[in-house]
């Protein structure tokens, strides 16, 4: 009876790597929202600030 | 910024349960390939990964012609989402592709036809964002990259279709293969839950991260306005 081959390895390598693939872009895009809201929250501060002025 | 919707708040967690299930079938439910041994569960997140990257580049491409004929903003950002969100997709099916393709062709690479279709598939698409960081103007960014979509469009079909049409190394999952293919397999049923479940689960994460990618598109715009109102 032929042995079934060990590649084990591989898939956990290429699983590990989607994980990771998804886990980096998912943390991109809150990261890239948290700084786009504070943007946001300055220019709004900043905005006001000059309407007051005139 | 609009409030997270509910239904938002839903899709992200069945997002996480299907992941997960599919994670399960695929590494614990689907049985062992008795050839290729455990190399071969990476295929159900291989195809599932495709399934979604090929159809984001249609997606956008259909975005981009809208645009086109309504001049909306909200096509550019909803164009913008597909393409971001399937070149993340498409590269994760081309480096578990190259992990598979190591045991069962004995090569990480070769410039096989589906191969080097999709390699230019994905090239183009991160083109795509190089091309709308050299434009400032937004109407004019979104006038190139929707005729850009629109172009590239063309690559998602010309790689799906290579395999059917062209003699290739590369397997066939559904319909007939060239017999130059090496590392085919039939799916048995238990297989074939694990491949469907795979093609859902993926469809849910990118509707998720879609609408997760327009909410930050639209966020993007509100700043960008918000900053030229402060110069003025």
């Amino acid at each position: 009876m032929e042995t079934i081959p060990d590649t084990s390895g591989y898939m956990i390598a290429g699983y590990l790597i989607a994980f990771a693939t998804m886990g980096i872009y998912t943390l991109s895009m809150y990261l890239r929202k948290k700084n786009l809201k504070r943007d946001l929250e300055t220019l709004e501060a900043l905005e006001a600030e000059q309407t007051k002025k005139k | 910024m609009q409030s997270k919707p509910i239904l938002l708040t839903i899709l992200d967690v069945v997002s996480i349960i299907v992941l997960g299930v599919a994670a399960y079938l695929a590494l614990v439910f689907a049985p062992t390939e008795l050839v290729m041994g455990n190399v071969q569960r990476v295929f159900y997140f291989h195809v599932g990964t495709a399934w979604v990257g090929l159809l984001g580049f249609v997606v956008a491409a259909i975005a981009g012609i809208t645009y086109l004929v309504t001049k909306d903003m909200r096509w550019d950002r909803f164009e913008v989402a597909a393409v971001e969100v399937s070149t993340m997709f498409f590269f994760i099916t081309i480096v578990l592709g190259s992990i598979w393709a190591r045991p069962a062709w004995n090569t990480w690479w070769t410039w096989d036809p589906r191969l080097t279709t999709a390699a230019v598939t994905e090239l183009i698409y991160i083109a795509y964002f190089m091309l709308r960081q050299g434009i400032e103007d937004p109407e004019k960014r979104a006038r190139f990259g929707a005729v850009y979509t629109l172009l590239g469009g063309l690559s998602a079909p010309i790689t799906f279709m290579v395999i059917r049409l062209f003699r290739t190394i590369h397997p066939v999952v559904i319909g007939s293969q060239s017999a130059e293919a090496q590392g085919g397999f039939s799916m048995t049923s238990d297989m074939k839950t694990a491949f469907f479940f795979a093609l859902f689960a993926f469809t849910v994460i990118f509707i998720d991260l879609m609408w997760h990618r327009i909410r930050l598109g639209s966020l993007q715009e509100k700043v960008e306005q918000l900053k030229l109102n402060v110069s003025m």
